[in-house]
Order: structure tokens, then sequence, then C-alpha cells
């Protein structure tokens, strides 16, 4: 049940961004481009989500545990270092490159477009260069809040 | 490239929501899109409810195709160099910052994160800047 919940979570998720034009990288590219012809529809998405996710949250901490797991797994840093910025910076790079972030460019898989899946393998590739990186730093160089970052936010 | 309808994205959005707001009713998660995929490429853990996540993100556009509402193939950066230097910088800058549009930008900003208030910020201008050197030379 637990796989059948998810497998639809993601279902929906995906569908949300392909209605909302979230899968095309244009769309996302005339976002950023601000001194463009600037289409401000991720902004909608953006409230969209924020309005219906902020909601069903707060609906959702009262709950004492999932219907299908033990425990409800909220993140609970809110300490802003370095890594924080860093990476978001990294990825801010990356996304402006492109016009593609993480679920739009899974989302995007079925296309079978060569260059989205070298991209998608390049993205698997990064993350995994990150887990090794963050394995051979010692916590006392950067802090053991690098570690717990990866896997505290989401 | 598509024009702008603010009711397909209010709609598109408010099921990015309704996604993430049931993944934590049903599994306890954080729908963060880098978060859960990441978790797929390490040795051990917890990879079904992953697994199944992400094939129905996959599985999505093909619905879509079946019901009428083809998705068009991606426009990607002609030179493959950008495609892959792109590709790295997401992949790496995600897992360090904890987070991407999905998991900073909606559920952390949803939940009042300054984590994720700042790392949107953050992603968001450092995206624009690229783009307004990319596409019209600013500071070249």
């Amino acid at each position: 049940m637990l796989a059948l919940a998810s497998f639809t979570c993601g279902l929906v998720f995906g569908l949300g961004l392909l209605i909302s034009g979230m899968t095309q990288p244009a769309k996302v590219l005339g976002f950023l481009d601000v001194l463009g012809r600037w289409d401000p529809t991720l902004l909608f998405v953006m409230a969209g989500a924020l309005a219906v996710t902020a909601l069903g949250y707060a609906f959702a901490r009262r709950r004492p545990k999932p219907v299908f797991a033990p425990q409800s797994l909220w993140p609970t840093r809110t300490d802003i270092d370095r890594p924080l910025v860093i990476g978001a910076a990294m990825f801010g790079i990356g996304w402006g490159l492109s016009g593609l972030c993480p679920g739009p460019a899974l989302a995007n898989l079925a296309s079978l477009s060569p260059r989205l899946v070298v991209f998608v393998i390049a993205m698997g590739v990064g993350m995994v260069l990150q887990d090794f990186w963050q394995k051979r730093t010692p916590p006392a160089a950067t802090g053991k809040d690098a570690a717990l970052a990866a896997s505290s936010d989401s | 490239m598509a024009p702008f309808e603010p009711l397909p994205a209010l709609l598109g959005g408010a099921l990015i929501g309704l996604a993430s707001v049931l993944l934590m009713v049903f599994t306890g998660r954080i729908a963060g899109i880098s978060g859960i995929s990441a978790g797929l490429l390490t040795i051990g853990g917890d990879k079904g409810w992953r697994l199944a996540f992400i094939a129905g993100l996959i599985a999505a556009p093909l619905l879509g195709a079946l019901v009428g509402h083809p998705m068009p193939p991606p426009d990607m950066p002609g030179s493959w160099t950008i495609v892959i230097v792109a590709g790295l910088l997401v992949g790496f800058g995600v897992r360090l910052a904890g987070g991407c549009t999905s998991g900073h930008g909606i559920c952390g900003i949803a939940r009042f994160s300054p984590r994720s208030v700042v790392a949107t910020v953050v992603f968001v201008f450092t995206a624009m800047v690229v783009v307004a050197i990319v596409r019209h030379g600013v500071g070249a």
C-alpha cells in the first residue's frame, strides 16, 4: 500500500508539472528571463502549490502518524549555513543554464530526448559526487551540519 | 513557446501541492524530488516508496498523452557541454543545499522554514543572473 500511495503521489505531482507547463524548460527560462519577455507562469504555479501545501501541512501536522508509515519525518533544522547557500547557488547556475530542476528533468525522461537523458545522468553523477565529497570531508572542517543538511530538508 | 495562461498554472501548482500533502499524510515524507531521487543512488536505505514515487512522476506524461494532453519534447541547450555541466551543477548543488525547487521552494516555504526561504531566494536569483548573462550579455 505504501508503494501504491507513493506512486499515486508521484503521478499527481507529475500531472501538476505537465498541466502547468513546468515540464517545458522554455517556460521556466521565460520566468527566469527578467530582462526579456517575462513569463509569470512559474510564479502562479508556486502560488497554487504553496496555498495547498501550507493548508494541507497544517492539517497533516495534527495527525499523530502517517497512514502507511510509523512516523512523520518533518525536517527540523533552522540554521542558515554555508553549504545551504553555496549549494543553492550551484543549483541556480545549473537551473539557469538548462531551465531544468530535478522534478521536471525526471518527468521528461519518457520523452527519451538524448540531451535530456544525458542531463539526468549528469544530475545523478552530481548527486553521487556530493555524497562522496561529504563523506570524505571530516566533520570538523565543514561542521556536521553539512552531513545533516543532506537528509533533513527533504 | 506557449503563451502565459494563469489558470492551468494555478491548477497545476495546486496538484503539485496536493501530491506533496498526500505524500506526507500517507508516507510521512517531504515531497522533495532531489532528496527522493538521491536516496535511490546510495547503498542501502528504503528504496521502495522512492522508486514508486519516481515511477509515478515519469508515468504522468504518458498518462497525459493517453488522455489527449501530450507533452512537447523538452527544448534542451544546443551545447552538450552545457547540458552536462548544468546537470552536474544541479545534482551536486541540490544535495549540498538539501533540497531543490520542490523540497525547499514548495514544501519548505509551506512550513515557513527560514532555510528554505533563503535557499529559494538564492537559487532563483542566481538562475535569473545566469539567464541575464546568457541571453542578454549582462556583465560581458
